[in-house]
């Protein structure tokens, strides 16, 4: 079904009502993405209907091209839907433009990239800091609050290394410091044991685990690594643009 | 935000290098060929330059430029003197000779034939001698770099002689002048003196040299001269812009001078242009992440606009440095060709405008990639 724009809209403040008594971070509803037009459209995500929950790790699973990225896109409020509705920790992402949601996304989501993202010339420590930077806080004390992340998850005596003479394993701690600097309320995580040897992986999921999962945030991971499906709460199936099960972990 | 645009800048030290050598080329280039054809432009009224005491050149009405000379009678002088308002005229020869040394070397030479009583004209800066030496019989005063070409490798000594038109003449001074626009040695004399040194002719007065009263308006005495006379009348200044202008229309020394410019600027634009271009696309995967967490557009062109003038404030200081420091080892190698150039401030003012505009491009074309960038592509 197609919403037109007002009953989106009416949808969309309903959901956010909802999400804001309840323990849902991302609520979806009836999400469709369509890419291109006329002959080359393209449907990566068919009316979606997806709950995220606070305090546990959603795992996005499914085959290349099945829509995981499309949606955790949609969900980190980096892509707007072709129809459905989307609230984000309570917001209606149909509410959200522009610097609004520039603003938004730099207060409430952090985020982890398959290839770690990180700015080569910036120190380990320097990196993690970066959300803060870009938020306005003193570069001297957003360093020192990096140090301390990169503390957290084990990279202390590293604090002043490059990207350049670090493991693969030790870049992506890096991004996982980057990405909780800033305390967000959603994690969102893309393959982030692709690029890395299984021991490794295991490692990284297992830090993530530990130290994201929290109560007051909500942790998505996009992977299609079955060595750590283990680590999640809840395990979304896709196929084809749909979601075809949700496991609950017990 | 800026921190982090100088880091991520400087962060591939060959890529930075690569664009600051862009803007740098480019400034030298255009730095360097602006100031030698400003330079050029002086060396043509090197004698206009030299010659201060005056308010007033007059000279035929026919006359273009300050080389082509009409030779005027002497009487042309009264005529001048006549007018109101000026409180003094003096004559003044400027003509070419051929100047032959005791060696058999010889030399066509600039002759500046100047007032036998006032010395109106001669040389300001002396190195060895006095002014009032021209006063000696048969005494003439060169400048130094025509002293080199007409003793090559001897000491700079007075009382050498040299030959013009069958008649001897002594150095008695050696001077310092502009460089004129044709190498030549300038060779200054007394008035009566130079017309003894060049061929005979009926008129030899090239110039009436011309001071106003104090408080009378200089346009208003050109005018008052040219109405009196029939001469043409010009203010230091008018004549200096008019005889520049003569060579910037009949000769094809600004469409040679302009070519080399634009290359200057092509090129400049061109490498800095192009390799800002590809830095800002190898890091495009790292604006995308800062996109995604939470830099907005109007952030991410102060970025690309603080490394673009970071790239062009360096280039440009190296550009002006070396081009400036070309011009001081010209001179203190003293290569004659190049003596007395520099960098004026309006070439640097004109080299930082051509800068400015090669940065922008550059930072244009970066800054259309990064703007329509979608966030999400960090996930692909």
């Amino acid at each position: 079904m197609k919403n037109t724009p007002t009953a989106s809209s009416e949808n969309s403040d309903k959901l956010a009502k909802r999400a804001a008594h309840d323990t849902h971070a991302v609520i979806c509803r009836g999400v469709t993405k369509e890419y291109g037009t006329g002959e080359t459209r393209v449907r990566a995500l068919s009316g979606i209907d997806l709950d995220v929950d606070y305090g546990c790790m959603t795992l996005l699973v499914g085959p290349s091209g099945c829509g995981k990225t499309t949606l955790i896109s949609i969900m980190a409020g980096l892509l707007d839907p072709t129809a459905g509705d989307v609230v984000l920790l309570g917001e209606a992402r149909a509410a959200l433009r522009g610097r609004k949601l520039v603003k938004f996304r730099a207060e409430n989501i952090g985020f982890v990239f398959q290839q770690y993202n990180l700015l080569p010339s910036l120190t380990a420590a320097e990196n993690v800091a970066v959300p803060l930077i870009i938020r306005g806080r003193p570069r001297a004390q957003a360093v020192k609050r990096g140090a301390e992340l990169l503390e957290a998850v084990g990279m202390k005596d590293k604090t002043s290394s490059y990207p350049v003479q670090l493991s693969g394993g030790q870049q992506q701690r890096v991004a996982i410091a980057r990405a909780l600097v800033n305390d967000p309320r959603l994690l969102v995580c893309d393959e982030p044991t692709a690029a890395l040897d299984a021991r490794s992986g295991r490692n990284v999921m297992e830090l993530l685990k530990k130290t994201t999962v929290h109560p007051d945030r909500a942790v998505i991971v996009v992977t299609h690594d079955n060595r750590v499906f283990d680590f999640g709460d809840r395990i979304v199936s896709m196929s084809d643009g749909r979601i075809e099960k949700i496991e609950v972990s017990n | 935000m800026n921190w982090l645009a100088w880091k991520m800048l400087t962060g591939d030290a060959a890529k930075y290098l690569g664009i600051v050598f862009g803007v740098a080329f480019g400034s030298l280039l255009i730095a360097q060929q602006s100031a030698i054809f400003v330079g050029l432009m002086r060396r043509t009224s090197s004698q206009i330059i030299d010659i201060t005491e005056a308010d007033i050149w007059v000279m035929d009405e026919a006359q273009q430029n300050i080389d082509e000379i009409r030779p005027m009678p002497e009487t042309r002088l009264h005529q001048v003197r006549g007018v109101s308002g000026v409180q003094w005229a003096v004559r003044l020869y400027k003509g070419l000779v051929r100047c032959r040394t005791s060696d058999g070397n010889f030399r066509q030479s600039i002759m500046i034939g100047v007032d036998d009583t006032s010395l109106v004209g001669a040389p300001r800066s002396m190195l060895q001698g006095s002014v009032a030496d021209l006063r000696r019989p048969d005494g003439v005063i060169i400048d130094a770099a025509g002293y080199r070409q007409l003793f090559p490798g001897q000491p700079m000594e007075l009382g050498r002689t040299l030959d013009m038109n069958d008649r001897r003449a002594v150095v008695v001074g050696i001077c310092d002048v502009t460089p004129p626009f044709q190498t030549f040695p300038v060779i200054y004399t007394r008035y009566s003196q130079a017309t003894l040194f060049i061929p005979a002719e009926r008129n030899t007065l090239s110039f009436v040299l011309a001071k106003a009263k104090p408080g009378v308006s200089i346009p208003r005495l050109c005018r008052q001269i040219r109405l009196a006379t029939g001469l043409k009348a010009m203010s230091w200044d008018d004549f200096f812009w008019f005889n520049v202008k003569y060579y910037l229309t009949h000769t094809g020394i600004p469409v040679n001078f302009g070519i080399t410019v634009m290359l200057g600027f092509i090129v400049g634009a061109a490498i800095a242009g192009q390799t800002f271009y590809l830095f800002t696309l190898e890091n495009l995967k790292q604006f995308g992440s800062l996109k995604a967490m939470g830099v907005d557009n109007l952030h991410l062109i102060g970025m690309i606009l603080f490394q673009a003038a970071a790239v062009g404030i360096m280039g440009f200081g190296i550009g002006i440095g070396l081009a400036a420091s070309f011009f001081e080892i010209m001179e203190i190698s003293g290569q004659a060709d190049l003596r007395g150039m520099y960098v004026p401030w309006q070439v640097i003012a004109i080299t930082g405008t051509a800068v400015s505009v090669i940065v922008t491009i550059a930072s244009l074309l970066s800054l259309r990639k990064v703007l329509v960038l979608e966030p999400a592509m960090v996930f692909k």
